[in-house]
């Protein structure tokens, strides 16, 4: 790495406190984020020269606080006759703000600064894009490329949510233990659907998205650092750092979709399977269990099994069902279905999906299970009603590929059974 | 004499590195490894997993406590460490700045070592 790069990387990392601290300052985003700016412009300048400081986000903190309090002198000055009072306001104003420059303040500058952009009026997409842009750094042409859109949107998008922020009253007051865990679980959505967005993509996209759930994971460990005793918080790292780690088996040479059973497992990220394992090792100690450390516990089934035979199905199928209790929703039923299916087989799974009907009738995902256990039974001519349905409901070009996939196997004669292994 | 080279750094910092700038500070850092190792002079060598993923067990009472991360909250953190063998303190010293100019940034702490025993994993 160059000393450029360095530097970069320790900007990038300073971010979220010193934008947090600035934004506790000035009570105003874009005030912060400018101070912020010319921090960092000055930062390029000294630091090769004199060294990287010991704290780098101290450092921008004070002199992004300095550059804003010269301005509003500056601007006082233009003014024909400054009023005394006024000046001497400034001089509280600077003695308070040095007395506010506390370490303790950083762990809930940095929630708050994540809290805003998850405000309950933005729309996911606005959160996700506001977050990306203030709290990660990312510049509206990496956010525009990683969310296939185009500069002009994007930056609408961004403006658009900073203007609603600015609108909605922003709570500057130091958060009580409620308020610090509402907050927390907030935040822990928005990172969920930053991941996801990088996630739920098709291989040609997969190289632009990928850098969302870096992100995404990047943000977590930092939640994590500042709640370090947070069940949840371990469970959602775990679960985005095993899903990560499956990302180079998902797609095929030719872009389709690799189901989880059929991916080379060898290409799985071994070092992002140790962390996440041991992160709900450290979370199942807690004993409060949450939808985070469940579906993370499910991934780290999958992880564990070296082979798709060797998955723990009623395991899985256990889990599925305290997640249904905790979250109750079809889609995840949908899921304990699928685990039900290798236990009990076919025709049990379908008993557990039948009363979902009504409710999924316009989701994919529904009529692929479906027809994936029909044809499982050998009742080919209502799999394939479903599998059309399905290509019909399909959000993807991937999506309907992939059905397609299922719905030529239907067409081909049956595969040879597989060869049994000899016993050792 | 064997050392320890305990690696600090700001895991803020590390956690900021893009894939391709860990990589490549990986692959420098593997080239004095291997300059250290064909020496015969390299022991084992760790990359840890970031703090997060630590857990603490305070043995100053009884029953032992057992707290979510690292031991000690500081600026800097141990994020890794290598054996070595050097004649002396400057030999160590060398290796350190080695390694130093393949991953900047940071702080080696040079600890010589007391009582060493290889061991019997093999992961």
């Amino acid at each position: 790495m160059t000393d450029m790069d360095w530097i970069e990387s320790a900007l990038t990392s300073a971010r979220p406190q010193a934008i947090g601290a600035l934004l506790r300052y000035f009570r105003d985003l874009d005030a912060a984020e400018e101070g912020f700016q010319e921090a960092c412009l000055r930062a390029l300048k000294a630091w090769p020269q004199n060294g990287p400081p010991r704290d780098a986000a101290a450092w921008l903190i004070m002199v992004g606080r300095n550059v804003a309090i010269d301005r509003v002198r500056r601007e006082r000055k233009q003014e024909a006759l400054p009023e005394e009072s006024a000046i001497s306001d400034l001089g509280d104003a600077e003695s308070e703000l040095a007395d506010r420059l506390d370490s303790k303040h950083y762990r809930d500058d940095i929630l708050r600064l994540l809290f805003i952009c998850c405000h309950p009026d933005l729309p996911a997409t606005q959160q996700i894009a506001l977050a990306l842009r203030i709290v990660s750094g990312l510049t509206v042409k990496q956010i525009a490329r990683a969310f296939l859109m185009s500069d002009g949107a994007i930056e609408q998008r961004i403006t658009r949510a900073k203007a609603r922020v600015a609108e909605a009253s922003v709570p500057f007051e130091t958060p009580g233990a409620v308020e610090r865990s509402e907050r927390l679980a907030a935040v822990a959505a928005m990172i969920y659907l930053i991941f996801n967005e990088g996630y739920s993509a098709n291989r040609a996209e997969a190289g632009a998205r990928a850098p969302l759930c870096e992100e995404a994971i990047r943000l977590t460990r930092l939640l994590l650092r500042l709640f370090p005793t947070e069940p949840e918080i371990m469970g959602l790292a775990a679960l985005l750092l095993l899903q990560n780690a499956r990302a180079p088996a998902r797609f095929a040479a030719d872009g389709s979709i690799v189901l989880l059973e059929e991916q080379n497992r060898a290409l799985w990220d071994r070092q992002m399977i140790a962390e996440g394992l041991a992160l709900i090792d450290k979370a199942v100690r807690h004993r409060r269990r949450g939808p985070y450390q469940i579906q993370a516990a499910i991934a780290a089934m999958h992880a564990r099994a070296a082979k798709p035979e060797d998955t723990d199905w009623s395991h899985i199928e256990l889990l599925y069902a305290a997640l249904e209790q905790l979250q109750p929703s079809p889609v995840v039923t949908l899921n304990r279905a699928v685990a039900v299916s290798k236990v009990r087989g076919p025709a049990a799974a379908l008993d557990v999906i039948e009363p979902l009907a009504a409710r999924l009738s316009g989701y994919f995902y529904f009529f692929g299970v479906k027809g994936g256990l029909l044809m499982q039974l050998g009742r080919n001519e209502e799999a394939r009603v479903a599998f059309d349905r399905a290509i019909a409901l399909a959000g993807t070009a991937a999506e309907a590929a992939h059905i397609r996939m299922h719905l030529d196997r239907l067409m081909k004669p049956a595969p040879p059974l597989p060869v049994a292994r000899a016993a050792q | 004499m064997l050392y320890a080279i305990l690696c600090y750094h700001d895991e803020d910092v590390t956690c900021s590195w893009s894939k391709e700038q860990d990589a490549a500070v990986m692959a420098k850092l593997a080239v004095v490894q291997e300059n250290l190792a064909r020496q015969g002079r390299l022991g084992p060598v760790a990359r840890l997993l970031p703090t997060t993923a630590a857990t603490t067990l305070r043995k100053d009472r009884d029953p032992p406590l057992v707290i979510d991360g690292p031991f000690a909250e500081t600026k800097e953190q141990l994020l890794g460490f290598y054996l070595v063998d050097c004649d002396d303190l400057e030999g160590a010293l060398a290796v350190a700045r080695d390694l130093g100019a393949a991953n900047p940034g940071g702080s080696y702490e040079i600890r010589p070592v007391g009582v060493f025993r290889p061991g019997s994993v093999n992961p």
